[in-house]
């Protein structure tokens, strides 16, 4: 298992580095400087800036001072709110999207997994046919066009829910973002459930369980359960990676003030280091949940270790 | 048993289909143009009096042939990236596949390595750094998608380069890259076509995603997206400026979905590559 784990981790890291460099390049390639503005800044005025920044110095330079600062937390400065660093701005918006986020995959893992569970239960009955057209349906359609109508029905038409962000709606203005991100989260993890689910429970060690005189909950509960889940458990880094992106939109749409709203700020602002900065930081966590995943799964199924 | 048997594959291929010759030819039928304003009908809402079926938005513009041109752009961009993403993932697949060993590992350790990166991210990055430009968004959301197309041609060619036809022509003396163009492509085509219907949609996905952040499709031109974008800042007073393009876009998402897993059963191809 502590073989297992460093690997994984050792694998990890030419993951991380390459995202760096990349996004790093990108940035670097950019036509024009950062603080080319519709007025052409006088030379030595921008000559300065760019001393001040250290962008005079050659990119392979530059590049090492970044991953250094890197290791020690340090994204640079943000070129937009000159008074904040990157690690500032992130450190300030990023609670709030992990607890949406957080909230949002739990939803997704508890309802989906109920939902698909029942309707392998059911399977070829009605209740089994609408949970996997729902399915589809969550699957296809995305968050940026379920949100805005949830809205319009939940609060601009029936009043039950607050549209936005207001600090006076308490915990209610939790519910439309959640739910929103977690929906395709749901659909997909029915269907994945579902499909191993029935797999399983065609086992012969299903079989012998019943044979015993098991109820249907009791086999579930402890023979089917844990190997059925083993492809949702796969499942959960792409699923990660979905929820990070779709709390872009919904912190857009609902005006949440977390760090997917910052990012698209950023990006329109032409903000470089802070768009940088929250690129390398979602891939970070990205790649550490994914790494979390593999270790877990390895932890589970014990033949993924000798592979 | 022929393609169209299959009542999955006719109706959601029907739909997609109608909605194409109606893009296609609505702006043309309809009296309005598409950047034409008129400010004494803001936000007219859906009538059949002068062919406005779709209302106006708040600039008074017709949304019928606005959301006929948004689904012309957005169907284009996916159309080229899909094919962008074909054309990488299908040469990059079959070169892995059929060279085999250890580049066949190498190469595929990199695309694993790909897989773990978070692409929307960078395509964002991209239209920052490169302005919003509309060649771009076609290469960028390809290069992004060509990932899961390498991996499943991959695993095909794998298995065609063992077949007997694949010796015979080396012991004819054919070179590598004529059997890779005249001995495995012309296998690949199958499989290569369900994947680029199921590719399709997430082109969509990754175009509207951008446009409805506004750094995809700029002003006066548009797409589904854009168009959602524009009807979500409106919904309070005219919601069938959300709905409408809202639920075209979801239509055709699904439709595409469909078409996909209906070719995918008819081809019987595996479900991973």
């Amino acid at each position: 298992m502590l073989r297992y784990t460093l690997l994984r981790v050792l694998g990890a890291i030419p993951t991380l580095l390459l995202v760096i460099a990349l996004a790093f390049l990108m940035v670097h390639a950019a036509p024009g400087g950062p603080f080319d503005d519709e007025r052409a800044l006088p030379a030595d005025v921008a000559a300065n800036i760019e001393r001040a920044y250290r962008l005079d110095e050659p990119l392979p330079r530059q590049f090492a001072r970044y991953l250094s600062g890197l290791v020690r937390g340090d994204l640079g400065p943000s070129y937009r709110y000159r008074d904040y660093t990157v690690s500032e701005l992130i450190g300030a918006a990023f609670p709030l999207s992990l607890q949406l986020g957080a909230m949002a995959m739990a939803l997704a893992i508890v309802v989906g997994v109920c939902a698909g569970t029942v309707a392998a239960l059911q399977q070829g009955t009605y209740l089994d046919r609408t949970v996997m057209a729902f399915s589809m349906t969550g699957i296809s359609i995305p968050v940026f066009v379920v949100a805005p109508v949830l809205v319009l029905f939940f609060a601009v038409k029936l009043h039950w829910l607050p549209a936005g962000w207001s600090s006076s709606a308490g915990a209610s203005r939790m519910v439309l973002p959640v739910i929103t991100l977690a929906l395709p989260q749901i659909a997909y993890i029915a269907r994945l459930t579902r499909a191993s689910m029935i797999d399983v429970l065609g086992r012969d060690f299903i079989r012998t369980a019943r044979a015993q005189g098991l109820g249907t909950l009791t086999v579930v509960r402890l023979h089917a359960l844990k190997p059925a889940m083993l492809p949702v458990l796969s499942y959960m880094g792409p699923a990660i990676a979905a929820i990070v992106t779709g709390s872009v939109v919904v912190e857009e749409i609902f005006g949440i003030p977390g760090l997917g709203q910052f990012f698209i700020r950023a990006a329109l602002n032409r903000d470089y280091t802070l768009v940088l900065g929250i690129v390398v930081f979602y891939a970070a966590l990205i790649v550490l949940l994914n790494l979390i995943v593999d270790v877990l799964y390895g932890a589970i199924d014990p033949r993924v270790r000798y592979r | 048993m022929s393609l169209l048997d299959n009542r999955t594959i006719r109706v959601s291929g029907g739909i997609l289909l109608a909605v194409t010759v109606c893009a296609l030819a609505g702006p043309w039928i309809s009296p309005h143009d598409y950047l034409a304003t008129d400010f004494d009908r803001q936000l007219m809402s859906p009538t059949m009096k002068g062919g406005q079926v779709f209302g106006t938005d708040d600039l008074g513009r017709d949304l019928f042939v606005r959301t006929m041109l948004g689904i012309r752009v957005t169907l284009l961009v996916a159309i080229v990236a899909s094919a962008v993403s074909l054309v990488i993932g299908v040469a990059y697949g079959a070169i892995a596949g059929f060279v085999g060993g250890r580049v066949d590992a190498a190469m595929m350790r990199f695309v694993d390595t790909l897989y773990a990166l978070p692409f929307i991210f960078f395509v964002i990055l991209l239209m920052v750094v490169f302005e919003r430009n509309f060649l771009l968004i076609f290469v960028a959301i390809g290069a992004v998608n060509w990932l899961d197309m390498a991996r499943i041609v991959r695993g095909q060619t794998l298995s065609l380069r063992e077949r007997e036809f694949v010796d015979a022509a080396r012991l004819t003396g054919v070179s590598t890259a004529r059997i890779l163009l005249h001995h495995i492509a012309p296998n690949l085509i199958g499989i290569v076509v369900v994947y680029v219907t199921l590719t399709i949609p997430q082109a969509i996905l990754v175009e509207s995603f951008l446009s409805f952040l506004g750094l995809g499709i700029q002003e006066p031109q548009t797409s589904l997206g854009a168009l959602v974008d524009a009807g979500v800042k409106q919904m309070e007073v005219a919601s069938w400026s959300l709905l409408i393009p809202a639920g075209l876009l979801a239509l055709i998402l699904l439709c595409f979905n469909f078409l996909g897993d209906g070719l995918r059963d008819f081809f019987d191809v595996r479900h991973t590559g």
